[in-house]
């Protein structure tokens, strides 16, 4: 078996056993990036020398028998968390040359557990976008292809695009992921991964470049909903330095893997069900209904009546504080500076600022800014605070009859690069299914569990209950079971 | 009569409010952990916090909250338990991350009331609007360079407590007081040092005028005034300004302005229409700040003695008066002073000494009460001397003298100098005896009734001994000699 087909749970019990080393691990996968990443490009920047090092240190802690739970294991970073001494741009001119003199607290969590890490992944601008085509660094390559259409360019969705095309290809074994609206959900579903969005407050935002705040949540990408079980446990934890971040302790997710759904209650919103979704969409949906319902879960009609208003309160909330969290991007202390002789402070900014911010950045900063002004902030940004309060009330609601909800994880299979793109409210759409989640800061994962009628992968979405991870997991490993989704997309490693 | 200035229509009044910004004490930043020592090297004292670096996150110090309660219920307020950060979004070079972070909805402090002192004795209640937290923004400094300007941002992030009044006072005399009175009950809660010169206490002057009877006219906001006597002169010039504009058939437009403390005049700095739009909303990083009852019971519990409660226990307790309480009140470390030299002692003789000759060799010496050229315990051992014979008054303050210049303690000068009094009535009567023996004529003089010179019989004496006799005495055997 190529040492990139493992799963991440394999490849801890083959380090264990001796099977592979930690640095035959990482050179398989170093290779794998360097043959498919001109293609892909789904690394913003690799790392492959210190990639090398850190296996090598892990191979010589395993043998003082100081091995941790990741000991060894190699993972693509989004370059949205602040690594030291590595550049981290989030995907943005204007962060240009920016090495942070900090690491993350998620990313520091999980090289505590003995994580080699192999770059910094590809992403939407600051986080905002669906598709990984707002990257100033260009879009990322969705690994999968069209059965009847081979040369169009699928994305990989976004905007944590570059992890989930970088584990669905086999280049990393996991991945870290932020998740504001759906930036982990999405691309796991569009690449055939599982990926989650935990509970906010579950992991640390410290050292992550904030996009926004109240709705901004670390997560990780895996091929297995039990390997992101694994991550989630070593990224999550209590941290004094994020106000936001919850004090409670981190259950073991992996082994909430195996428990069984027998008895639960499945929770199925109408308001889910949207005109103009394609057939597949609702199919897999029932058939994932129908595996519960098979492995002993009661299925349950519910409504969420506020998700008609989730995506433009969403467009409010997210965009607002967007505005207020990248004002520091200036160019006065790091990164990108534009400056003209004899100029004055307002034309640095202006100069900095136009050249260094993509046009989705751009138009967000401007709808923020709009809706926080005088005499609309009560329109938008307080009317949409109260929304969000009703959305959140829904699933307290919902909650008290259900143990978990399932719902499609996307409106569609991956799209080609230029779809979407003329109209920035299609692209919106995109989140349609995710952005409630955020608005109430709900674990959502997403899981693939079928194909398209062109053989792209579809995802199916579990949220669950703050802080409720565990039945999360324990629904998502169900569906995974049922679906037996061992599909590969065309282009990964050792192929 | 209240304060008028009379202009060419009439005479009008004065309606006065201040925020005053003052810097918590406190060794971290209301967000991060650097420290917040004046006058070290620019930017040393930064985190990446403070400078707005990607990533970084906001954590509240619990002692500059906890400043923040002390100050409350030092001000006679009411302390929200509930409360918010905003943030405060505008760019500036000196404001890393875009926004202050300030508590603009919910303030953790309510209303309150601080009573003043005027000068005809009377006394006044201004009431507080609120107290709130906020984070200071960096310093800018635009003459280091021909071209560039250089940003300092160890200011970046620090504590501050934005008081807010009502707009309760009406002359510039109340407007000082009340500073005056703020900043000493800053000071004895120790939740601000009050340094206005550092700029740890600044103030912006809400200025509007007035015809008797009227309501409020458009008011204008003289910004960042840096002493108790610019405020006083900013309030004039500002309302004088604003009668002309009046007076002239103008209308007085709302605006900020700066005091040019060099001309005596304010300027404007930027009118209604150019003001910013803040787009304030709810800090995401932050949580609600929520205190319990019981923190701000313990807090209240531990409060020092505040100002107007010393002042009343020294009238009470010493027997001083109003006034003279009051003057030893105005400073802590003053009250601490005048404690340390009245406990056990004549607390009258006391006050005199250390609000006449103590103040005085203060301003002489150009030291201050802090850093006195004579110790509280040196001066309450010298007024011991008086009280035991040792010294007369007259010797005492010589002796004073000397302790002042030598920061010697008053029993060694005496000692050294002998400058003990002479209570010996035999040695005194050997003088006496000598001094009317040389002065025989005047003697007669005085038998026939010329009283007065009783004073140059007292003056040889002490003459002859130096200054040194008793004067009690001195005059006792003089009365009984000259018969």
């Amino acid at each position: 078996m190529h040492p990139t087909d493992f799963t991440l749970a394999g490849a801890v019990a083959a380090l264990a056993e001796g099977a592979v080393s930690a640095e035959e691990l990482t050179r398989a996968h170093v290779d794998a990036i360097e043959a498919l990443n001109p293609r892909l490009n789904a690394f913003i920047t690799t790392t492959p020398d210190q990639a090398i090092e850190a296996a090598r240190a892990s191979d010589a802690k395993r043998k003082r028998g100081e091995a941790g739970p990741l000991e060894g294991i190699p993972l693509a970073i989004k370059d949205l968390f602040c690594t030291e001494g590595v550049q981290t741009t989030a995907a943005s001119r204007i962060l240009g040359g920016f090495i942070p003199p900090y690491e993350s607290t998620v990313t520091s969590n999980l090289k505590r557990d003995g994580a080699v890490f192999l770059g910094k992944a590809n992403l939407d601008e600051f986080a905002m976008g669906s598709s990984n085509l707002t990257s100033a660094y260009g879009g990322v390559l969705n690994p999968w292809s069209r059965r009847n259409d081979t040369d169009a360019r699928l994305v990989p969705g976004g905007s944590s695009g570059g992890s989930a095309a970088a584990v669905a290809a086999r280049l990393a074994l996991g991945a870290t992921g932020t998740d504001t609206g759906g930036s982990i959900r999405q691309p796991a579903a569009f690449c055939g991964i599982a990926g989650i969005k935990p509970t906010y407050g579950r992991c640390s935002r410290f050292g992550i470049v904030a996009f926004a705040s109240s709705l901004d949540q670390a997560g990780p990408f895996a091929r297995t909903v039990e390997d992101c079980a694994i991550l989630l446990r070593s990224m999550a934890g209590h941290d004094p330095k994020d106000s936001t971040s919850a004090d409670r302790p981190v259950p073991d997710f992996a082994a909430a893997c195996g428990r069984s759904v027998k008895g639960l209650r499945i929770g199925v919103p109408k308001e889910y069900r949207l005109d103009g979704t394609p057939p597949e969409i609702e199919r897999l949906w029932r058939q994932g209904l129908d595996w519960l319902r098979d492995a002993g879960a009661e299925i349950v009609d519910i409504s969420l009546p506020h998700t008609k208003y989730a995506l433009p309160t969403y467009y409010i909330v997210a965009p607002a504080e967007a505005s207020s969290n990248l004002a520091r991007y200036d160019g006065v202390r790091f990164g990108l500076r534009v400056a003209e002789k004899n100029s004055d402070l307002r034309d640095l900014y202006e100069r900095t600022r136009e050249a260094g911010f993509g046009q989705e950045v751009r138009r967000r900063i401007m709808i923020g800014t709009y809706v926080l002004s005088a005499g609309y902030y009560d329109a938008y940004y307080l009317k949409a605070q109260k929304v969000r309060a009703l959305i959140a009330r829904d699933f307290t609601e919902a909650f008290g009859r259900v143990d978990a909800i399932v719902t499609p994880a996307t409106p569609s299979a991956a799209f080609a690069e230029g779809e979407n793109s003329d109209d920035p409210i299609k692209m919106y759409l995109n989140d349609v299914f995710t952005v409630t989640a955020n608005l109430a800061g709900l674990p959502g994962l997403a899981v693939p569990a079928g194909l398209d009628p062109q053989g792209l992968p579809l995802g199916l979405q579990v949220i669950g209950r703050p802080f409720d991870e565990e039945t999360v997991f324990s629904v998502g490993a169900a569906i995974e079971r049922a679906a037996g989704f061992d599909a590969v997309p065309s282009m990964r490693a050792g192929a | 009569m209240s304060y008028t200035i009379e202009g060419t229509t009439g005479p009008w009044e004065l309606v006065i409010g201040l925020e005053v910004h003052a810097q918590v004490v406190s060794n971290a930043k209301l967000f991060s952990g650097a420290a917040t020592e004046f006058g070290a090297e620019p930017n040393s004292q930064v985190s990446f916090i403070d400078a707005g670096f990607p990533g970084m996150l906001p954590v509240i110090n619990r002692e500059c909250v906890a400043q923040a309660v002390r100050t409350g219920l030092g001000l006679n307020a009411k302390v929200n338990l509930w409360s918010r950060f905003d943030r405060k979004n505008y760019f500036y070079a000196d404001l890393p991350q875009g926004y202050q972070i300030s508590q603009y909805a919910h303030p953790i402090i309510g209303e309150g009331a601080v009573e003043i002192e005027l000068s005809d004795g009377t006394t006044k209640t201004i009431g507080i609007t609120r107290l709130h937290l906020e984070q200071d923004a960096g310093k800018s400094l635009h003459d280091q360079h021909p071209t560039k300007s250089f940003i300092d941002l160890n200011r970046s992030g620090v504590a501050l407590m934005e008081i807010v009044s009502e707009p309760d006072m009406r002359s510039p005399e109340e407007a000082g007081a009340y500073l005056t009175k703020l900043r000493q009950i800053l000071r004895y809660l120790g939740t601000c040092d009050g340094n206005m010169e550092e700029g740890s206490m600044r103030a912006d002057v809400n200025v509007s005028v007035r015809k008797a009877g009227e309501g409020y006219r458009t008011r204008c906001e003289v910004k960042n005034v840096n002493s108790i006597r610019f405020v006083m002169q900013a309030v004039e010039a500002e309302a004088r300004r604003q009668i002309e504009v009046w007076e002239g058939g103008g209308t007085v437009e709302q605006e900020t302005r700066l005091f040019d403390t060099g001309r005596g005049i304010t300027r404007s700095m930027r009118s209604k229409e150019d003001a910013h739009d803040y787009r304030y909303f709810p800090d995401p990083d932050l949580p609600p700040l929520v205190i319990a009852q019981s923190w701000v019971d313990e807090l209240k519990a531990a409060l020092p003695e505040l100002p107007d409660q010393r002042r009343a226990r020294y009238v009470r307790d010493y027997g001083i008066t109003p006034y003279d309480a009051h003057v030893l009140t105005l400073e802590k470390e003053t009250a601490a002073y005048y404690e340390a030299v009245a406990k056990g002692r004549d607390a009258k003789q006391a006050a005199n000494w250390v609000m006449g000759d103590l103040f005085a060799a203060i301003n002489r010496t150009k030291t201050s009460i802090a850093n006195p050229p004579v110790s509280a315990a040196d001066l309450g051992a010298l007024l011991d001397l008086m009280a035991d014979s040792t010294l007369s008054g007259k010797l005492a303050k010589e002796v004073f003298e000397v302790m002042v210049e030598t920061g010697r303690a008053p029993g060694v000068i005496v000692e050294e100098r002998g400058l003990r009094q002479v209570t010996d009535t035999g040695a005194i009567e050997a003088v006496i005896d000598e001094v009317l023996a040389k002065n025989a004529d005047k003697v007669a003089e005085y038998r026939s009734g010329k009283d007065k010179l009783f004073g140059f019989f007292v003056g040889q004496t002490m003459k002859a001994m130096q200054g040194k006799g008793n004067p009690a005495l001195v005059n006792e055997v003089l009365k009984k000699k000259l018969g």
